[in-house]
């Protein structure tokens, strides 16, 4: 950080304790699992146990009639219910409130019991029958995309949600409910000049967000008909609109609230136990509450397995000629917000490179597992981890050093992305110096191994990086409101889940209103007041919602201004607000405390100043069949990771040392939260890579629950993990700021792996590297 | 169901209760005493996000059965604090940023005092050892090495007060009152 910057900004660009820190560490904030209602019942749901099959009957009679019971509901009653449309999902209307007819995997919801006390509700899930005729499961999703396979969705409606989902057509009689393409330049020529063209197939396992707050939804019905739902969701205006389109309201009678969430990292985004939760208290007439048990959130959402194939031609010298990328993403019974993962993420799938030859088939593809949806990192980790494993690949059969490689070809600004955009602010280069000087590169091509701290270990640092887009276009709104002691309250839809964006907002809110940071406070979302916000995810939050914000306070202050020139008798445009007061800038003693400018302006106790803005961002239309556009995003998140790892050459057991993630945020409006932000998803990242995965037989997942599904804990953290800011400020992000929530995730599983190579020539190409897949390395190569 | 009677401290106050059998101590803590910092991460003694203080040692709330605390001393993150005063192990919290989405703050602190407890100066290993049962999902795992490091060096500075129940003749008189309702 520069030390001119700390002169020009009071608050933004300061590591200014979080707001939301004193009732963190004494317990007291409320989440969604702890809201309550008077006459509030609870509702459990009963889950499909077969992967694939068609619902003959379901009896309900006996749970019915257990104790505490209100009513149990199935699919088969929804489709007699006027005035409900019972599918949603944000690209495909695709999940039905509860299986209407089809089960499409374990886990898919068939009925709800509705009872007194939730433990009533669970219990009684067991009297009910059902009896299904079993269907082929479609579990592999090379095989499911192939022609002629049994199909998990007969038809599909598309959900014209999200611009950016605008033109999503999906094929007919197909699996593959997305198809993603991009043609740049002539890829079989690029092949025909290379040297050497490489061609490896990669894997990265579906896993769990885990966030440690369950999914939970309270639903009941105001006194004057507004459907009202409290849950801990990221897309609050999301959810109003779709419970509209479900139940036929109109969207003042829907009302949606967020309080603070445990955790969410993509797993709470769109529609998830609120269309339920809306329905049962529509029919109960009273409040009702869900909330997952924690083997129930397992197969709620997951992040999606993806097959990668990836060929790549170089130059004798060392340039990328060509790449042709294939990826299957396995999205599970319903699509959620896959086709727009494997969109973004295809997109990118030529990698943080300069390629003149680019051919990328990206397939979004059904199976009878539990959905995937977003994860942080939106699908950019797992072609990451494919395209740069392939690079250090590369980099050795070329006798390269991995770093130099990386750093010769990648993009630089104003070089063009494979779309066709001209790459701005991406710090790609400073991030790769950055990790390079902290792990202290040794330049080389793969040395031999090299004894670690005691005999029997190999030791050795990899390196890697990653880029990835924000979601365009997409808006949010603000409200800021001032009050008459320069007291102010924002309203807007961001989510805080533990990223600190009510810090973050405050922060920026503080800065061009000139007043303090406690003077500021950020409300949390509530749609019947709070503007439109697209979701609280994909790193938006700063950049989109702290413009908005900006724009609102800039507006408050013109109306500050405007009074104030009257009573200084100068130009508005000569003015300044700081410190609390509207002054002239040339003359700064000649001012007014914002107090005393209310008083001027309203002579009221507790009158109020407001500005609202709508902060919108645009793409270029993209080519459906090249995929090309002059712009296709609003700002690129680049990152890049060092690992030095540790490799037990007896048991095979890996251990990081020491993780260096550097990530480009444009401008640190926080620098301590970019700090908590990069490290926090690169240590998510780091046990993803070692040893977190779902494990599927069948349809059937094997480890749901967190004895068996192994996470990083503390024990598990290496000796140093450092976060680096990188700075290239964006010319549009406030006070120059991008995004950082994800940046950290990108390319921390290729970083290890390449370590792990270079530590023992073992070279893992599914993810996670377990110890038997390093030991069956090492034998393979004695 | 049956019904069990149970006189409890909770954060310093005694409570007499009457409890079926198979009430988890989390439920109790929560639903009949309304303290909501006592959080449900998995249920089953995996994660560490329930974990309240019983004679001043971290126990998983979701694995404690009720009438197992009768006569005996339980802390949760709302009993920490005194006269308004933050614990050193939560002011460091605080001032580290141990915390994210605060989801597991509770547990993490009060496993920490636990720590501190028995052993005023720990090593990062100790830490991340003795810590090691508590996940955080946000792995915001260097802020919170930190924040337990501090807190022990408040800890030390403000003569041992990682004190977090009643020791001496208050939690003997429950004891002993514990003892005469079994008997
Ligand atoms: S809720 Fe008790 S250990 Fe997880
Ligand atoms: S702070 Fe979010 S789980 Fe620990």
């Amino acid at each position: 950080m520069a030390d001119g910057r700390k002169q020009e900004f009071a608050v933004v660009g300061k590591s200014v304790p979080r707001v939301d820190g004193p009732p963190k560490v004494t317990g007291t904030p409320i989440y969604t699992v702890d809201m309550e209602r008077p006459g509030m019942l609870h509702a459990a749901i009963l889950r499909s146990t077969v992967p694939h099959g068609r619902i003959r009957r379901v009896d309900k009679s006996r749970a019915e009639q257990a104790e505490g019971v209100v009513l149990v509901v199935t699919g088969e009653d929804l489709k007699t219910m006027p005035g409900i449309d019972p599918y949603f999902g944000p690209a495909f209307r695709d999940q039905a409130i509860l299986a209407i007819d089809k089960v499409r995997y374990i886990g898919d919801p068939i009925a709800a019991v509705v009872a007194t006390r939730r433990e009533l509700a669970y219990e009684a899930l067991d009297l009910i029958d059902v009896e299904y005729e079993e269907l082929p499961p479609v579990l592999d999703p090379v095989e499911a995309a192939r022609p002629g396979s049994p199909l998990v969705h007969e038809q599909l409606r598309p959900a014209k949600a999200f611009a950016d989902l605008a033109e999503i057509e999906p094929g007919k009689a197909t699996n593959v409910c997305y198809h993603f393409k991009l043609r740049r330049g002539d890829v079989e020529q690029g092949f025909a000049q290379s040297a050497h063209v490489f061609e490896d197939w990669y894997y990265s396992p579906p896993a769990q967000h885990m966030m440690m707050e369950p999914h939970a939804a309270l639903a009941w019905v105001d006194s004057d008909g507004v459907l009202t739902v409290i849950t801990g969701s990221q897309s609050p205006s999301y959810v109003k609109g779709s419970l509209g389109a479900i139940f036929g309201l109109p969207q003042n009678k829907v009302r949606v609230m967020v309080p603070l969430v445990g955790g969410a990292y993509g797993g709470k985004l769109y529609d998830k136990l609120e269309p339920l939760a809306s329905l049962l208290t529509f029919m109960a007439r009273r409040p009702v509450k869900i909330q997952l048990t924690r083997e129930e959130v397992f197969i709620t959402i997951t992040k999606h397995g993806v097959v990668s194939h990836v060929r790549t031609g170089v130059s004798q010298d060392g340039k990328i000629l060509a790449r042709k990328v294939e990826v299957y993403w396995d999205t599970g019974a319903y699509a959620d917000i896959a086709p727009r993962v494997v969109h973004k993420s295809g997109y990118t799938s030529a990698g943080a490179y300069r390629v003149p030859n680019i051919w990328i088939d990206s397939y979004c593809v059904y199976t009878n597992k539990p959905p995937a949806g977003a994860f942080r990192g939106f699908g950019v980790p797992q072609v990451v981890w494919a395209l740069e494993s392939q690079m250090d690949m590369i980099a050795e059969k070329l006798g390269r050093d991995p770093l130099q490689f990386r750093l010769e070809n990648v993009l630089l600004e104003g070089d063009l992305f494979a779309t066709g955009t001209p790459v701005h602010s991406a710090g790609l280069k400073e991030s790769l110096e950055a990790v390079a000087r902290e792990i202290k590169w040794e330049p080389g091509v793969r040395k031999a191994v090299k004894p670690g701290t005691k005999s029997g270990v190999a030791r050795a640092k990899g390196v890697a990086c990653g880029i990835k887009a924000v979601i365009t276009p997409s808006i949010s709104g603000a409200i800021v409101v001032m009050n008459n002691d320069a007291s102010v309250n924002v309203l807007t839809s961001t989510v805080e889940m533990g990223q600190g964006s009510d810090t973050a907002l405050s922060q920026i809110a503080a800065e061009e209103l000139g007043v303090r940071l406690q003077d500021v406070r950020v409300m949390h979302p509530d749609t019947a007041v709070t503007p439109y916000d697209t979701i609280t995810a994909g790193s938006r939050s700063t950049y989109h919602m702290g413009n908005a914000i900006r724009l609102a306070a800039q507006e408050v202050k013109r109306q500050l201004f405007e009074t104030a020139s009257d009573r200084l008798e100068v130009d508005p445009d000569q003015l300044v607000a700081r410190d609390g007061r509207i002054f002239v800038a040339e003359a700064p003693t000649r001012g007014l405390p914002i107090p005393e400018v209310f008083q001027a302006r309203f002579g009221a106790r507790g009158a109020t100043l407001q500005g609202q803005a709508v902060f919108k961002t645009y793409a270029a239309p993209m080519d459906h069949e090249t995929g090309q556009s002059e712009k296709v995003t609003e700002y690129w998140f680049p990152g890049a990771t060092a690992a030095e790892v540790e490799v037990d050459l007896e048991t095979g057991k890996v251990r990081v040392v020491k993780l260096v993630e550097a990530c480009d945020v444009g401008r640190a409006i926080n620098p301590h939260h970019c700090e908590q932000q990069i490290i926090g998803s690169a240590l998510i990242s780091l046990g993803q890579t070692l040893f977190e995965q779902m494990i599927l037989e069948n349809g059937e997942l094997l480890n749901p629950t967190l004895l068996d599904y192994k996470v990083l804990t503390l024990k598990d953290v290496p000796e140093s993990a450092v976060p680096i800011v990188i700075e290239v400020p964006h010319k549009d992000g406030p006070f120059g700021a991008k995004g950082v929530g994800e940046t950290g995730t990108l390319s921390v599983s290729a970083a290890i792996g390449n370590a792990v190579y270079r530590a023992t020539g073992v070279r893992v190409k599914e993810l996670p590297i377990t110890p038997e897949k390093v030991l069956r390395g090492l034998r393979a190569g004695q | 169901m049956n019904r069990n009677p149970l006189t409890v401290s909770v954060n310093g106050a005694e409570h007499v209760l009457s409890v079926p059998g198979d009430r988890r101590l989390l439920d109790l803590l929560r639903d009949e005493l309304g303290l909501m910092g006592v959080r449900e991460g998995c249920g089953v003694g995996a994660c560490g996000t329930c974990t309240v203080l019983l004679d001043g040692v971290p126990v998983n709330a979701c694995l404690t059965l009720a009438v197992t605390t009768r006569g005996r001393s339980v802390t949760t993150i709302e009993g920490l604090a005194r006269d308004g005063e933050l614990h050193p192990v939560q002011q460091a919290f605080l001032e580290e940023r141990g915390f994210q989405c605060g989801f597991c703050t509770p547990g993490m602190i009060l496993t920490a005092v636990g720590l501190l407890r028995e052993n005023p100066s720990p090593t990062v290993e100790e830490v991340t050892d003795y810590l090691g049962g508590n996940l955080c999902r946000c792995a915001g795992y260097p802020d919170m090495i930190r924040a337990v490091l501090r807190g022990a060096e408040r800890c030390r500075e403000a003569g041992g007060r990682p004190s977090a129940t009643p020791e001496g003749p208050e939690a003997a008189r429950l004891r002993a009152m514990g003892k005469g309702e079994e008997g």
